[in-house]
């Protein structure tokens, strides 16, 4: 998802019996939904593996702005443009909620952003690739922000109280997003051939990257069943992923595109729709940095970092000069 | 590197006549950035119709360690609340 494959720092899951009596009593208030706050005593692994899921979460809201940035001064309207740029706006703000929570942590957004701009810490694969066409703002809206709030959801109710609150903001705001990247996908849909041909050709690039988002199979993952039992993690990845084709399916038929995999097809079994095999290895080329755009990417936050330095700086001794000059004169 | 802007914490008051409730908190150089960008991140869909800010180095805030002597005494004062007195049926416009 926005956090992928966050390591929890654990090899295997412990039992009761193997924690410390602090640890228990930790699990207990988990257990029992009592929401963990900021000076309360929590595992020093329960605290990195939240620094890390919320950091990297942070970072997918800032990252995620660059590939929409690209489509502002060409979007097809004024109307579009002024959405666009709001969904964009939102989206940094998004990313300054989750800092702000992630340093009830105790750790310094600076050194977060560092972290990202050294390549310690990822965002998520998908805004490693390219928006080509104006249809792929309205496919990111529809897919990767649909894929996100299916994400999003239940993390509103996870155990870290900064966390959780800042989902619910968050999830608010998020709706619009998908919202306005279906209405631009029915726009497309419903206008020239050519334009519905750019629709399809967006929904056929993002489609499967967008299944990705949720993260690998979780079946052995010790990461995931320790996640969970902390309740940082709330559903399974493959439970996500199948709550998104179960959703998205309907939404792409209503558009008469057509989802880009021959192995799609309602069970009525199961009552879900079974889909294709995930090219996993795609997955881990664009984690490991040999996605599309990885490297440009990191250059541009890198460089608006560093472009920013003096502004902050200045700000600083602006900050420092009224106040020097406010304490003479009191 | 320069210094890191300091944190502030930010309460919105959502319509006349509500109190002041922490939003959430923010960087900024000064008082009256913070104001600003509290504008920008918290109030971009008329949450707000007015804004406090408060450096979160200023903030004192009880500690999870004193929960128990400073609220569990409540617990046993149920006479506090109205629901504690049944009153006769009959009984109206009390």
């Amino acid at each position: 998802m926005y956090a992928q494959m966050v390591d929890t720092g654990l090899r295997k899951l412990r039992d009761a019996a193997e924690l410390s009596p602090e640890e228990r009593a930790f699990q207990a208030r988990i257990d029992a939904d009592v929401k963990v706050e900021p000076k309360d005593w929590m595992p020093e692994a329960y605290r990195r593996t939240l620094v890390r899921q919320i950091q990297q979460h942070a970072h997918s809201e800032i990252v995620g702005m660059l590939p929409e940035g690209n489509w502002v001064t060409r979007a097809p309207s004024l109307k579009r443009k002024a959405i666009l740029m709001a969904k964009i706006q939102d989206e940094g703000g998004h990313g300054l909620y989750l800092y702000s929570a992630a340093e009830t942590l105790g750790v310094s957004r600076d050194d977060l952003i560092a972290d990202l701009h050294a390549g310690k810490v990822k965002y998520s694969s998908i805004f490693n690739y390219p928006t080509l066409n104006w249809a792929d703002i309205g496919a990111i809206g529809w897919l990767v922000d649909g894929a996100a709030i299916m994400n999003q959801i239940p993390l509103c109710r996870c155990s870290y109280g900064p966390y959780a609150r800042a989902m619910v903001r968050i999830c608010k705001e998020e709706s619009f997003h998908q919202r306005q990247g279906f209405d631009i996908m029915i726009a497309m849909a419903q206008g020239t051939a050519e334009q519905k041909a750019m629709a399809q050709d967006a929904l056929d690039r993002w489609w499967w990257p967008s299944l990705m988002m949720f993260g690998p199979p979780d079946a052995d993952s010790v990461h995931s069943a320790q996640s969970m039992q902390w309740k940082v993690k709330l559903l399974s990845n493959d439970e996500l992923r199948q709550r998104f084709v179960d959703q998205t399916v309907p939404q792409a038929e209503y558009l008469g595109l057509a989802v880009p995999d021959a192995d799609l097809k309602w069970n009525a079994e199961r009552g879900h729709y079974d889909f294709g095999a995930i090219d996993w290895s795609e997955f881990h080329a664009v984690l490991k940095g040999n996605g599309p755009c990885n490297r440009d990417r990191l250059r541009t936050r890198v460089k608006a970092w560093e472009d920013g330095e003096w502004v902050r700086e200045a700000a600083v001794a602006h900050a420092d000069k009224r106040a020097a000059r406010a304490a003479r004169a009191a | 590197m320069s210094k890191e802007w300091p944190l502030w914490e930010v309460f919105i008051r959502s319509q006349h006549g509500l109190a002041h409730k922490h939003a959430g908190s923010l960087h900024a150089a000064d008082a009256e950035m913070a104001i600003r960008n509290a504008r920008d991140v918290y109030t971009r869909r008329n949450e707000g119709v007015s804004i406090w800010v408060v450096r979160s180095s200023d903030v004192v805030a009880s500690s999870p360690g004193d929960r128990e002597a400073l609220f569990d005494p409540a617990q046993s004062k149920v006479y506090r609340h109205p629901t504690f007195f049944p009153m006769p049926p009959e009984v109206k416009n009390i």
